[in-house]
């Protein structure tokens, strides 16, 4: 069962173990020939990885920066997901916000985050509320698709029986959205790592970002790939360990 | 008649064409229901059958004319859509069971157990024929233990064989907690064969052109045979 939940079929792996590996292979192999200070071999940036690990250095700022990831990513995407439904379900709504949503939405990145931090200052909140702001947007225009594409038939299905929206949320229109919902959290996990970092980088004194600010400062390549690395195996481990058991699970019924 | 639950006046209903001009569906028409009677609606299709069912329901109020409910307020309605429209994602029992106000598993074995679905209840509903899956609707449509079963063409494009045990089984259902009925067929022996009186739909706008008692000793055969 869970071979079947990671991965489809055997080979699958077998193909995506050997990219990675022929990766790793040519950075390794072209890093040595060049011997240069500004690409280390992969082997230098695991040992680096590892020194940060055991003082503690890497845990700490990665642990600080998934806390900020993990609550931008829930604000956006329950506040965005929640008007994008309401905005796909009543039409005076969708009138009301669409331009205020798409102006959000092609507003810079960081035109958002210094504007948070001008006005509300450089703190915790702030910085949590910019990288959010940045993300509801996109959510909120990806869950009003999925509300306005829900099944009419089943809706009156629903109100014939007289359930209650407790009930029609829960078991009509949420089973429905999932396919949006998965959407708009990978593409959401994506984009809020990437502004985390900025938003760090600009008004934090600790965290991933604030890291590679200082390395960037002392031109260390191999400090900022490590803490590259390590961010991409949490990546990885957070998409093959929860994302997608989730939406096998999810999506059980099809069969 | 003192066992009435519904009584439906239409004057006439309409709907809009894209320019916004009406389009006469149903023309006068008065049904009276009893409160353990099934009623057949018979006509071509196109004719505004399902229309008439919907303003039973309550799904459509935008007619003229009344319907009234000499009890009060509008009994428990079950409606039976002609697509099954189970939640895709909830097994059977749970489609039953998700339907009732407050859950009522053992009634939902019950029902299932009669129309003969128990080796169903943990299926998937995309895992089930047509016709497994129009009688879990018949099922989920009684799990709410209702004074009033809508049907909208229940046995239609089933093959004859299904369609037959599909019709036995729904009486079978009935049986054992009888309701008012109403059922929208085009089929004249399926109307005959489960229904106390019909009504042949038909003209422009729709009316009713003819109305026939089904005759004491000619109603419901298969529960004769069953329980003969």
């Amino acid at each position: 069962m869970s071979g079947r939940l990671a991965f489809r079929r055997k080979g699958d792996f077998v193909v995506r173990l050997s990219a990675a590996a022929a990766f790793l292979l040519v950075w390794q192999i072209g890093a040595t020939l060049a011997h240069s200070r500004l690409l280390p071999t992969f082997t230098a940036v695991v040992r680096a990885m590892v020194r940060e690990t055991l003082s503690g250095a890497l845990p700490w700022n990665l642990a600080i920066t998934l806390g900020r990831v993990a609550a931008a990513f829930v604000v956006s995407l329950v506040l965005g997901g929640a008007l994008g439904i309401a905005m796909g379900r009543w039409r005076w709504l969708d009138l009301l916000l669409d331009n205020a949503v798409t102006v959000l939405m092609n507003l810079p990145a960081l035109v958002i985050i210094v504007l948070i931090y001008v006005w509300f200052g450089l703190n915790e909140t702030a910085a949590i509320a910019a990288v959010a702001l940045n993300k509801l947007p996109s959510t909120a225009i990806t869950l009003r698709e999925g509300a306005r594409a829900l099944d009419p038939l089943l809706d009156e299905m629903a109100l014939s029986f007289r359930m209650s929206r407790w009930r029609v949320l829960r078991h009509v229109m949420m089973p429905q959205l999932t396919p949006y919902i998965f959407a708009a959290a990978r593409s959401g996990l994506a984009l809020i790592w990437k502004i985390v970092l900025v938003v760090e980088l600009l008004g934090r004194s600790n965290g991933v970002g604030f890291q590679i600010q200082i390395y960037f400062q002392l031109f260390d390549v191999t400090m900022i790939l490590a803490y590259t690395l390590a961010f991409i195996l949490v990546v990885q481990m957070i998409e093959w360990g929860v994302l997608r058991p989730l939406q096998l699970w999810t999506t059980e019924w099809r069969g | 008649m003192a066992g009435v639950i519904a009584r439906l006046h239409i004057e006439s209903k309409s709907y809009r064409d894209a320019q916004g001009a009406a389009l006469p569906v149903l023309g006068r028409i008065d049904l009276t229901l009893g409160r353990r009677e099934i009623v057949a609606l018979v006509g071509p299709s196109g004719c505004g059958k399902t229309t008439l069912l919907r303003i039973i329901g309550g799904l459509d109020r935008a007619f003229e004319g009344t319907l009234e409910w000499p009890d009060g307020a509008a009994p428990r309605i079950g409606t039976v859509f002609q697509e099954p429209r189970l939640l895709p994602w909830r097994t059977v029992r749970r489609n039953l069971l998700l339907a009732q106000r407050t859950e009522n598993p053992r009634l939902a074995s019950d029902l299932l157990r009669t129309l003969d679905l128990s080796a169903f209840q943990d299926a998937w509903p995309n895992t089930l024929s047509l016709g497994q899956a129009r009688r879990v609707a018949i099922a989920r449509a009684f799990a709410i233990e209702p004074a009033l079963i809508l049907l909208d063409e229940p046995f239609v494009s089933l093959d004859p064989e299904s369609a037959g045990r599909g019709q036995a089984l729904l009486l079978a259902a009935w049986r054992a907690r009888p309701t008012a009925a109403v059922l929208v067929t085009h089929d004249r022996a399926e109307a005959t064969a489960l229904a106390d009186r019909i009504l042949v739909l038909g003209g422009a706008p729709t009316r009713v052109l003819e109305e026939i008692v089904v005759p004491e000793n000619a109603r419901r055969p298969s529960i004769r045979d069953e329980s003969a």
